[in-house]
This record gives structure tokens, sequence and C-alpha cells, in this order.
């Protein structure tokens, strides 16, 4: 690891006045504390949000559930408060790493990253949820800018995540065997009329939505419904661990299976 | 360099550190509590896991002062004084280690996963939770099955307690 300065801030305010000349921030450092052990990120500073206790919340909060960004993926999962509001999500960090990453990892961290194979960011975006920053409301689908990219400004600090109630949603993820990150997940939310349908792990530019499946699904909410809705193989990421074609197959299959799924 | 405390099994300790101390680091290098190994650089191994405010977390992943102030239970703070924890003397029992590398990960798992799971946790909870403690030598049919009697004979403890 290369030398760098620690902050412990108590506020949110003090740990904005503190991101600035290549300073990071710090949430469950399951991502950012292997990236600098590896010495493949050398931030000048540090900027721990450990301390702030207003940003672990998770709350009801008239017709939304109100995630703190802090919340780590062991409480989202097992809250009875997310329980009860929108149960399809508790799945999401529940399916991430493995006991002990979920005991540390929380969702801010992994929003804010936005890994091209990370679950949440398509929950966030298949629910339409609005990222909640130090400085302004995000809708999802303006957030999202490409691989490890978002629309975060450099001072700028997730605070909570708000999933709008009243969708029905399923994940269904393939994962990795080795690294538990998502090969393929794809996540479905159906809203009234309007069904969304986000894909990770497969894009080559990061999370994306189906339109074509979500217009089938919008006709009939059954997995049969996008059993002719091939995914394309173009745009899809190739590696040792599966091939554009094998994903792209992959996304109708997890597609059904999240369909299936949804509460 | 910072000056952190915590408590580390049931003992308060303050050190002043670098900011780039790994909790794992602090535990072995400055305290010299060597029951806590590092297996890979990777964060991938479990073998560095220890109970953080009661919850498994991998310590090679950590900032030592990310602990400010926090509760920390390594594998040395589990026996009760030369009486082993039930944990420990089911992977015993039940011959779960060879090398004993990845032991100390394991049982602080083990424990963790009985916490949130209960006494009567099956076989394939069991191998769902070892996600994220891998062992070269067993081949885990035997950490399973003593991680079954743990939990079982956990229960009967706090039985006892009740
Ligand atoms: S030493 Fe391998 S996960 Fe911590
Ligand atoms: S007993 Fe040797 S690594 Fe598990």
């Amino acid at each position: 690891m290369y030398a760098f300065d620690y902050h412990r801030p108590a506020t949110v305010h003090d740990a904005q006045g503190l991101l600035k000349d290549g300073a990071k921030l710090l949430a469950g450092g399951q991502t950012l504390i292997p990236t600098m052990k590896q010495r493949l990120a050398s931030p000048s500073a540090v900027v721990d949000l450990g301390a702030i206790g207003e940003l672990r919340k998770i709350e009801q909060n008239g017709n939304a559930l109100v995630i703190g960004a802090m919340a780590t993926h062991a409480e989202v999962a097992g809250s009875k408060t997310v329980m009860s509001a929108l149960p399809g999500l508790a799945g999401v960090p529940g399916a991430i790493g493995d006991p002990h990453v979920r005991n540390s990892g929380t969702i801010g961290g992994s929003v804010a990253n936005n890994d091209p194979a990370a679950d949440y960011p398509a929950a966030v975006l298949a629910l339409g949820a609005t990222v909640i920053t130090s400085k302004r409301q995000i809708a999802a689908d303006n957030f999202f800018d490409g691989l490890f990219t978002t629309v975060l400004g450099e001072d700028e600090i997730i605070t909570a995540l708000s999933f709008p109630l009243g969708a029905k949603f399923g994940y269904a993820k393939f994962a990795n065997p080795a690294s538990r990150y998502a090969l393929v997940g794809v996540a479905v939310a159906q809203r009234g009329s309007e069904v969304r349908v986000a894909v990770t792990g497969a894009g080559s530019n990061g999370v994306f939505r189906v339109p074509a499946m979500e217009a089938a699904l919008a006709k009939s909410f059954t997995p049969a419904a996008i059993t002719s809705v091939k995914a394309d193989a173009s745009g899809l990421m190739s590696d040792i661990h599966a091939d554009a074609a094998y994903r792209a197959n992959l996304i109708g299959v997890m597609a059904k299976r999240a369909v299936e799924a949804a509460a | 360099m910072a000056t952190v405390s915590m408590t580390v099994n049931g003992k308060t300790v303050t050190k002043t550190v670098d900011s780039r101390r790994l909790l794992v680091e602090f535990l072995r290098e400055d305290l010299r509590l060597t029951g806590t190994h590092v297996g890979c650089d990777t964060s991938q191994c479990g073998a560095c896991v220890v109970h953080v405010d009661g919850r498994a977390i991998k310590s090679c992943t950590a900032l030592a002062l990310s602990c400010e102030g926090k509760t920390v239970t390594t594998i040395e703070g589990l026996a009760n004084g030369a009486t082993l924890h039930p944990m420990q003397e089911a992977f015993r029992e039940h011959h779960a280690l060879q090398c004993g590398y990845c032991t100390p990960g394991m049982i602080m798992a083990s424990v963790d996963l009985v916490q949130r799971n209960g006494p009567g946790v099956d076989e394939h909870t069991i191998r769902r939770e070892l996600d994220g403690n891998i062992c070269r030598c067993t081949g885990y049919h035997n950490i399973v099955k003593a991680i079954a009697a743990g939990a079982a004979a956990m229960g009967s403890v706090r039985q006892a307690a009740e």
C-alpha cells in the first residue's frame, strides 16, 4: 500500500470538505482496500465514513424504502423493514460475496463503485431507484455511466438509496464460482403496466436494460413470455469465464428465473 | 501515524499506528496475537476472520484505524481458560483440520454462522456459509461435520446457562 492520510469525519458535511486532491471515500472497503493493497489505487487521503451513524439507517419513508449508504449487505439482507417493504430486494445483498464481505460491504460503496459485475446496480436500475447524494437526487437512469464510472462529482457523497414501493421485484444471478461476482445477474421489476429489466455482469459497458424483454413482460409477466426473446450478444463481455454468446444465453435463463422469483 | 483504541479479547488497547496498518497486522504484529492468519493477498481465503462488534469480517480487509472504539474477538479470545470453546472442541473431535492454517478463520466464521443460523443449522446452509473460507487440506467434509456438532454443542451450552 502507498502512504495516505486518514480521516474519520463525524458528519457528511465534514467528509465532503475533505474530498479533494485525490482523496477517496472508504465505505465498507471490500473493493478499495484490496485495490490499495495491490497498489492499483493510491489515494492521497482516505476519508472513512464509518463513524457517521446516520448513514446506516434503513426506513420506510412514505412511499419509498430509504436505505442509508453505509448499511451493510448483511444489514439490508436481514432487515425486517426491507422484508416488509420490498421483499425481493433482500435477496440482492444476500447473494453478494461471502458472509464476511456482507458484514463489511455497503450499498453505497457498491453503487458508487459501479463494478460491471456488481449486483446492486442491476437492482437500482430495474427498480428505478433514486440515488441521494450530499448535493442532489439522481435518477438511476442517469446515474451509471460506464465501467466503474458514475455521474458523481469528485466531492459528492452518496448518502442513501431511495426505492419507490409498490413493485414486484426479483433478482437471479449466476455467480462466478470463484469470485461470487455475477457472471450474469438479471433484475426484473413490475410496477403497474411498466416492466424494467436490468442486466449486470454481462455488458462491456456495465449495467444495461433490455427493452425487448421489458415489452414482452409488460404484456404478460410470466417466464414463458420471454422464451422467444433472445438477448443480443454484441456488446457483451467475453473472457476466460464465459464468452459473449454464453452470457447472452444466460441473460434469458436468469431473466426467467428472476420473473419466477419476483415478489 | 495516528492513535487507535479498541477492545481486543476483553482488554482495552491503545496504540499509535501507521494509517496503512491493517487490522490483521495490528493484531499479529502490534499485539502479538498470531492465531489470526494471513492466507492470501487478495481478500479471498478467510484465514484472517475475526469478530468485530460481534460480526465476522476479514481482518486483512479493514484498516486498524477504522476499528476505533470497536470490540474485537480473535481465536485467542474464544476459549475459557483451559476449556476450549465448543466449536474448537468439535474441530478437534471431528478431525476438521490437517495443517491447521485455515482453522482460526474457519472457527471464527463457524461461531458467527451458528450465532446467525442457530444450533440446528443444516448441512446445506453450513456449506453455503463457508463460501468465504478456503481450506486446501481437508476437502471440507470433516469441517462441515465439526460445525454441525459444534453448533449443537453451542446450543446446549446456552441452554445450560439459561
Ligand atoms: S488473509 Fe486471505 S482473506 Fe484475509
Ligand atoms: S487444514 Fe490446512 S488449509 Fe485447512
